[in-house]
């Protein structure tokens, strides 16, 4: 194990102790994404902040495969890219290779970039509809000088396209040419073409059909068995998280609120809220899916503007006591490798 | 891609003949003639018999639907005809002006263009900042501005500023020469009108090239472009402008059309002799031949720089194909 790695692993503190054997990649400590809303054209002012992440810490080792999963709008998106940069955080630290990715500069920013690669949800806008899928793929090959000959690259191109289930002659294609699962799989072959450490999959399969869905996630896992990948796969989606990834960590209005070992949250989830999430799961038999008894969380998810004090659930949290409304509870570890942020479990 | 072509120029033609009929009607609608003109505004004494004469020489007293019948066919064996006022073909007096107008639309679509592109994208990139301000302040000026009444300040201040310096005032030549026969008396003379009507053209351009951008710079494959590591440069130039320049072209084509014939203010301004120029005289002369084959001239220009630009589109998005 690299210096670096060692002390991202040891600097990510109590929280993550016993799991130091193995080499971490990436870190992430108390991040803070809030967006400033601002009143007044000439002069404008800030009136109040959304607070998209508000303080969250997880760590991922390499060749593993953490879910992000959490309802619209709790931040899981925004933490993806912040990690990528595409945002700038308000506080915290992204720990990869020892270099804390939220101080890099243009240059530097630009090195992690070729590490760290992200597959878009939505692969009809993500692709450039003037560019051709060859050159969507290759020109990160060639602006940075990886590949400078011509015919290697494309022999490069046409072998990711291979590897992704796609003809090697669908580089002469425009992205409207092509179906949404054949896009999403240019969006991974351009992922791969950098031969990146650490893909972000932004909710990679949700706009894409169930049968697509599944080949595609198929293809997510080969491709990390066979180029060691390490993945953050951010989802609303909790039977595909529970097919792909190794640890799942649940958000809340941009906060977390329970991360644990697969199987571990998807049987004995702790959290009300974790709970309650994996109660909506539909179950594909009708006759089951109506014996069974529905928890539905109360009332509406709080605005990120104005999120309520204390644990940011209580207002909704069959478990509430008084004391939730004051204090913001530990993200403390109830048992080996399984945290969660509430008192009262 | 040929086909396409084809359909489209065949389809000019009802295009132009709807045109032919418009103008011919509406010129003919305005009361009197060219011969009242001529002799009733010398003053003089004319017997009615005079002005008939005129009026046969140049066949006004044929049926209204011969002498249209006339004018198309003229189209068919490529005889515009003679103007009516000066006896001259009017080929030769469309010919002689038409350098200069194309010249100064040219001129001005590249000032325009200079000016729109860049700044477009600086107030795209920094939008809300100081210099989105000021970039948005300038395009609003040149849309407020007549490009008239700036021609008469960049006159005054070029007489201004040469007394001040020189020590004696410089005036742009007002003979026009050919570019190809003296290029520094041709810039020097077209230089001016080209700024003047190319500021408030490239306004319009300014503001469509800002907001094209803007809707781009939103788009998933520019945060595509930014997260697969590449420089902010080539992410604004490669990804972005190429996307936002599709409405830009559409206008700056269209403007390219107007110049060619609706120069008419800014040409008195700067004492030029274009086609705006001679469609004002042959529109106060009564001139139809000349008028009538003016306006199907700018038609003209106008029906083939709108195919030119639809091909451009292609061009310049793959997704657009013709067939």
């Amino acid at each position: 194990m690299s210096e670096a790695q060692a002390t991202a692993g040891q600097d990510s503190g109590a929280q993550f102790r016993g799991q130091v054997s193995d080499e971490v990649l990436i870190t992430v400590k108390g991040l803070k994404m809030h967006f400033p809303i601002t009143e007044g054209v000439i002069i404008p002012r800030k009136v109040a902040d959304v607070k998209a992440v508000d303080g969250v810490d997880f760590y991922i080792r390499k060749g593993e495969t953490l879910g992000l999963v959490g309802e619209s709008g709790c931040g899981k998106t925004t933490t993806g890219r912040c990690i990528l940069r595409l945002e700038d955080p308000t506080a915290g630290e992204i720990i990869y290779d020892g270099k804390d990715i939220c101080q890099l500069n243009n240059n530097e920013l630009i090195d992690i970039r070729k590490k760290i690669q992200v597959i878009f949800q939505d692969p009809y806008s993500s692709l450039n509809p003037r560019m051709k899928i060859g050159e969507i793929i290759g020109e990160p090959l060639r602006v940075h000088g990886i590949i400078t000959d011509e015919a290697k690259r494309r022999e490069r191109i046409g072998y990711l396209l291979g590897r992704c289930g796609l003809h090697p002659d669908f580089a002469d294609r425009y992205p409207h040419e092509m179906s949404g699962g054949q896009r999403q799989r240019v969006g991974i072959a351009r992922a791969l073409a950098m031969e990146p450490e650490f893909i972000i999959c932004d909710e990679a399969v949700s706009a894409l059909d169930v049968s697509i869905q599944a080949q595609v996630i198929n293809l997510l896992e080969e491709l990390r068995d066979e180029f060691n990948l390490t993945y953050l796969f951010i989802s609303h989606d909790l039977s595909v998280v529970r097919h792909i990834c190794h640890r799942v960590a649940v958000m809340y209005l941009g906060h977390m609120v329970e991360l644990a070992d697969c199987d571990e949250l998807f049987d004995h989830a702790m959290h009300p809220y974790s709970q309650a999430l994996l109660a909506a799961v539909p179950i594909p038999d009708p006759e089951l899916e109506k014996t069974r008894g529905h928890q539905i969380i109360k009332g509406e998810i709080p605005s990120p503007i104005n999120p309520p004090s204390g644990c940011v659930f209580h207002p909704r949290c069959p478990l509430a006591v008084d004391s939730c409304s004051q204090k913001i509870p530990d993200f403390r570890e109830v048992r080996k490798g399984h945290w969660v942020a509430c008192t009262e479990v | 891609m040929g086909k396409y072509i084809f359909k489209r120029v065949l389809l000019m033609i009802p295009t132009l003949i709807g045109a032919a009929i418009l103008v011919f009607l509406l010129l003919r609608m305005a009361p009197g003639d060219i011969c009242a003109v001529r002799y009733l505004g010398s003053g003089l004494a004319i017997d009615e018999s005079q002005i008939e004469l005129c009026r046969e020489q140049l066949g006004l007293n044929k049926p209204q639907i011969v002498q249209f019948f006339d004018f198309i066919w003229g189209y068919v064996v490529f005889d515009l005809g003679d103007s009516m006022w000066t006896g001259q073909p009017v080929t030769h007096e469309i010919a002689i002006r038409f350098e200069l107008s194309l010249q100064i639309a040219i001129m001005a679509t590249l000032v325009a263009t200079i000016i729109a592109i860049p700044l477009g994208i600086i107030s795209a990139v920094r939008q809300n900042t100081i210099t989105d301000y000021v970039v948005r302040g300038f395009a609003i000026a040149g849309i407020a501005i007549p490009s008239f009444w700036l021609g008469l300040m960049i006159i005054l201040g070029l007489l201004i500023v040469t007394q001040s310096w020189l020590g004696e005032p410089w005036m742009p030549p007002i003979e026009f020469k050919s570019i190809w026969e003296d290029p520094i008396h041709n810039m020097a003379q077209l230089i001016w009108p080209a700024v003047a009507t190319g500021y408030r053209y490239s306004a319009v351009a300014t503001r469509m090239t800002r907001s094209a951008m803007l809707e781009v710079l939103r788009e998933d494959y520019v945060r595509t472009a930014r997260a697969k590591g590449m420089v902010e440069k080539i992410v604004i130039n490669r990804h972005a402008l190429k996307n936002a320049l599709l409405p830009v072209v559409t206008i700056l084509a269209l403007e390219f059309a107007f110049l060619m014939g609706g120069l008419v203010v800014t040409e008195q301004v700067f004492n030029l002799n274009g086609l705006g120029n001679l469609m004002v005289d042959g529109v106060e002369r009564q001139d139809f031949a000349m008028t009538q084959n003016l306006v199907m001239l700018v038609v003209i220009i106008y029906v083939f720089i709108n195919l030119l630009t639809d091909l451009a589109y292609a061009w310049l998005d793959p997704r657009i194909r013709y067939s």
